[in-house]
Parts: structure tokens; C-alpha cells; sequence
């Protein structure tokens, strides 16, 4: 194949774990550091006015992002928080029966494939006595409306699923999800984190009552993100897990990140204007990278579900190649393997394993996530680079060798370890 | 992962690629011993290949493939160039804290390294299993 023109290097496609600030988002802030610091909460002077019409300002553009209430929207330090609070309050405020009472403290709906900021709290309130069912996803990794309701009890009170997911992108019928909830009056939270700023979210057709989102994931600055807390029809109420000076309507004290938060805005406003053609075009260039690479190379899948995925985000497994040495041979290449070695855990992603990949091939995966300022000229190079590679490593790969003599893979007797 | 050049540059030109036949030559062959050691669904897998002069006794040839991290590659690849020229007696005095010094791997690769002594093990016994010479205790896959 022809070699495409080598585009400055290295390329980013990982923005499903972070993107770049953009400019315009960095120059809205720049003025929040020097010239107006003011505390929000000072209410008694200009300097504590300007800053509190930023963050006014701000709420408006994040509500209107998802067609929320600016009252709505709480400010928090990222998706993690706005996870922790939405779970652990909603769960702490609406629970049936007290802690240590001896009696079951109600019931929370989730799945597998959760983010660990989802997961974690989940799993801790089970340890203090909620009951927790974890959905198992199928092969395509969504939870339909119907999974939510054949697990809905009497005792029931918070689901929680995100909208889309942050490894293989596959995306959840939020709306019918919502619905069926509300018709259960359900309290339903949404980690929409890979999703707001990038597709269209509104609160009220979509029936969420909590979701959260991020700013670094949307081009803007990392530590900030909000947390959508519906106030009519239910007025949604939730513990608070930080108590302070009762900023944020009580729901999150602390000083509010003023530069973050007026970033967060920025960065909300222009994902509105600009997510569908952003959309379009990064699903073209997707379509563009993962059709080449698996009409040249056999032995490659696509992992969730084929249609319904985010445009911008592709997970690929590789036959017969482990994912961090692939990530070594296209190291110009800046992405995410769901391979155990590029973990901190040793272990495989938990998220393709939940959906019946196999460890094999969980850990040949690679994640491609592209964004706002990825290029065709980068798209061509990737292909070639991940092309070249995987046969180069398969060529060191025992396993494709016996592949090739048609030995069957899962009837050798390995040697565990 | 941030690897020292020795991995890097095993990874970037591993020494030895390469099998002396397909699986069912190799298995029959009696100059040859293979190991075949890890698992995929663990990510890794080494196919380490002795090639032994019977007039000798000395590992003329050795060849490796490995599907797994750098860290597993380079210490297989490693491993087959401090095979060569040595008695099976010899060979089987590798270790696989050698291979970590040699290769400054990182604490959480050791296991590459055991991986890598294993099938040297598991290489030699092989070829003796083939041969009628009894194996060393021990040194069995674990």
C-alpha cells in the first residue's frame, strides 16, 4: 500500500481518556486566575460579584447543553464526584431503613460494565447493607429497558447506567430506561461522561433525574464537571457526602473552581454549536480507520455493538498479538490497550471480559479514540502504523502459527501459571 | 510502560525468530526440544526451540516466538542468545534473576523472566524426554 505523508508525531487518539483544552476554553479562563480571583461566595464586594456572574453564566451554558435548569446543575470536581454523590446520596436519602437496623436498605440497579466511579460506590453500599444487582450485558454490551425491568423489585430505588460506555463506546437506551423508571418512580442517575458534549442530551425527553458530566472530556479543563440534579417532577434530594459552607445548594460545599467552572462553560457552549458536525465528520474518519484495518488484516473483531456506539470511538481486538507490545510497535500512536500489562492490575479490562471476549482477545485490544482536532492525514498513518504492526508481531506470535496450521487454540493444554 | 534499551532493543530486533518446523514437525523431531509455556488467556505465550548436536551436546541452534508484553519478548529473545554454544547442563543453569539484571526489567515483569526460565525448562526436557535421558527433578511447567 502507498505510504501515506507522515503527520506530525506523535498522533492522540485516547479521547476517551482525556482531550485537549481548547483555545478558546483556556482564553475564557485566563482572566479567572489574575484579574477576577474573587470568591464566589463573597458576597459583599465586586471582586466576589464578578466571579459569581462567571459561574451564573457558566450554569447556564451546562444547563443549556442539557437542556436542564441552570438551579439544576451542581458544580463538582469531575464525573468521579458527581458519580459518588448521585449514587451514595440518592442511595443514603431514599434508602428504606436505616444503617445497623438489621432490615434491607433498599435496592440498586447497575451492571458489569459500569465505570469504576460507578461500581465502587455501588459495591461499598452493598457492603453496608444495600442490595446491589450488577446487569450482565450481552455480547453487544447494552442494557435494554427490558433487562432494567425484569430486575426492578418492590424495594427498588436508584438505577444507575451510563449513556455511553468509555471502552467500547456502545450506548445505552437512556430514554426508555428513564421512562420505564420514572413510571416506577425510580430515582435514575446516568454517568453520561463519554457521552454529554458529544451527542444530544436533553434531561426531560430523555427522563433522567442525575447525570454527570466532565469537562476534560469535552475540551475542557481537567478537575472540574457538573452533576444534573432534577428539581420538578420529582425534586430529586440526595445526601450530601461533603459538609461545609453549604455552597452548591448544599449539595457539594467548598470554594467553587471559578477558572474551571467558567472553562467548563466555554467548552459546554461550543460542544452545542459544534457536536454534529464534529460527530459527523469523526464518524466518517472511524468508519475510514476500522473498515481498512479489518478488510486487511484477518482475525480482528470489533468489540460491542456495531451500530450503536459513539462516532468518535473504535475497539478493536487483534488475533494472536498482545496489546502492549502492539502499543510499543505503534508507540507514534497514543491510545488505550484493554490489555492486563498496560494496567495497573494485572488484569485483563474488565469491560470486554464482561462481554463475553474472552481474556485471549482482551488482551489484544487496542482503544482508538479520536476528537476534535484528528485529521484524515493522521487517520491514513494509523492504519498503515497498526497494520504493519500487528503482522509484525504476528510473525513472532506462536499463536498465530498454530492458528495458521489450524491448530484450535482453546483445546491446547496450556502450561498456567 | 517505560522501558531501559536492552528491552527496547530486543523488542525492536529480538534475536532468533523463528521455529524449526510446523508443530508437527518439531514434535517429532529428536534433536529438538521445545517448551511451550503460558497461556494466552494470561497474555502470555512462549515457544522456546533447542536445536542439540548429538556429537556435541551443545545447543548449536535456538529459536523463539513469544506473543506477549516487550518485557516477555525481549526476555525470550534474550534467553535463545545465551542458549547458543551451551551444554544442555549448561543451559540449564540460567536463571531467571540473569535475565532481570541483564534486561533492568521492571519489578512488575519479573514474572516475563520466569516465564522465559520456564521455557528454557520446559525446552530442555523435551529434547531429553525425546532422548531417553532422565529429567531434573523439579523443573517441570509449574
Amino acid at each position: 500500500m502507498a505510504t501515506p505523508n507522515t503527520p506530525r508525531l506523535p498522533i492522540y487518539l485516547d479521547h476517551a481518556a482525556t482531550t485537549p483544552c481548547d483555545p478558546r476554553v483556556v482564553e475564557a479562563m485566563l482572566p479567572y486566575f489574575t484579574e477576577f480571583f474573587g470568591n464566589p461566595g463573597s458576597r459583599n464586594h465586586q471582586f466576589g460579584w464578578k466571579a459569581e456572574e462567571a459561574v451564573d453564566k457558566a450554569r447556564e451554558q451546562v444547563a443549556a447543553l442539557i437542556g436542564a435548569n441552570e438551579k439544576e446543575v451542581v458544580f463538582t470536581s469531575g464525573s468521579t464526584e458527581s458519580n459518588n454523590i448521585a449514587v451514595r446520596g440518592a442511595a443514603l436519602m431514599y434508602e428504606k431503613a436505616p444503617a445497623n437496623s438489621g432490615k434491607p436498605r433498599g435496592h440498586i440497579i447497575t451492571q458489569l460494565i459500569e465505570h469504576k466511579a460507578v461500581l465502587d460506590p455501588c459495591k461499598r453500599l452493598q457492603k453496608e447493607g444495600f442490595d446491589v444487582t450488577f446487569l450482565e450485558p450481552p455480547k453487544d454490551g447494552i442494557i435494554t429497558a427490558d433487562m432494567v425491568k425484569a430486575a426492578i423489585r418492590e424495594d427498588t430505588i436508584l438505577v444507575t447506567l451510563m449513556w455511553a460506555n468509555n471502552e467500547i463506546g456502545v450506548i445505552n437506551p437512556v430514554r426508555e430506561i428513564g421512562a420505564l423508571c420514572k413510571s416506577r418512580d425510580i430515582i435514575f442517575h446516568t454517568d453520561a461522561t463519554q457521552w454529554a458534549g458529544k451527542m444530544p442530551t436533553d434531561v426531560e425527553k430523555d427522563n433522567i433525574d442525575l447525570l454527570s458530566l466532565s469537562a476534560h472530556k469535552m475540551y475542557g479543563p481537567k478537575g472540574v464537571g457538573a452533576l444534573y440534579v432534577r428539581r420538578r417532577k420529582p425534586r430529586v434530594r440526595l445526601t450530601s457526602l461533603v459538609d461545609g459552607g453549604g455552597q452548591e445548594r448544599g449539595f457539594r460545599s467548598g470554594t467553587l473552581n471559578v477558572t474551571g467552572i467558567v472553562g467548563l462553560g466555554k467548552a459546554a457552549e461550543i460542544a452545542m454549536r459544534e457536536m454534529d458536525q464534529d460527530g459527523a465528520r469523526l464518524l466518517k474518519l472511524r468508519k475510514k480507520l476500522e473498515e481498512t484495518i479489518v478488510s486487511q488484516l484477518d482475525s480482528t473483531q470489533i468489540n460491542g455493538h456495531r451500530e450503536k456506539r459513539l462516532p468518535h470511538l473504535t475497539n478493536i481486538s487483534f488475533g494472536f498479538v498482545e496489546g502492549e507490545s502492539l502499543m510499543m510497535a505503534c508507540k507514534e500512536i497514543a491510545c488505550s490497550s484493554g490489555s492486563a500489562c498496560t494496567s495497573a492490575s494485572l488484569e485483563p479490562s474488565y469491560v470486554l471480559k464482561s462481554i463475553g471476549v474472552g481474556d485471549e482477545l482482551a488482551h489484544s485490544s487496542l482503544r482508538l479514540s479520536l476528537g476534535r482536532w484528528t485529521t484524515e492525514e493522521q487517520i491514513d498513518y494509523t492504519i498503515a502504523k497498526v497494520v504493519s504492526a500487528v503482522r509484525k508481531l504476528r510473525e513472532l506470535s506462536p499463536l498465530y502459527d498454530m492458528h495458521k496450521e489450524g491448530i484450535d487454540l482453546s483445546k491446547v493444554e496450556w502450561a498456567h501459571h | 510502560m517505560s522501558y531501559g534499551p536492552k528491552i527496547i532493543d530486543h523488542y525492536e530486533n529480538p534475536r532468533n525468530v523463528g521455529s524449526f518446523g510446523t508443530q508437527a514437525e518439531i514434535k517429532t523431531r529428536k534433536d529438538v526440544g521445545v517448551g511451550l509455556v503460558g497461556a494466552p488467556e494470561c497474555g502470555d505465550v512462549m515457544q522456546l526451540q533447542i536445536k542439540v548436536n548429538d556429537k556435541t551436546g551443545l545447543i548449536e541452534d535456538a529459536k523463539f516466538k513469544c506473543f506477549g508484553c516487550g518485557s516477555a519478548i525481549a526476555s525470550s529473545s534474550l534467553a535463545t542468545e545465551w542458549l547458543k554454544g551451551r551444554t544442555i547442563d549448561q543451559a540449564e543453569q540460567i536463571k531467571n534473576t540473569q535475565i532481570v539484571e541483564e534486561l533492568s526489567l521492571p519489578p512488575v515483569k519479573i514474572h516475563c523472566s520466569v516465564l522465559a526460565e520456564d521455557a528454557i525448562h520446559a525446552a530442555i526436557n523435551d529434547y531429553k524426554q525425546k532422548n531417553g535421558i532422565k529429567a531434573e527433578a523439579g523443573a517441570a511447567a509449574h
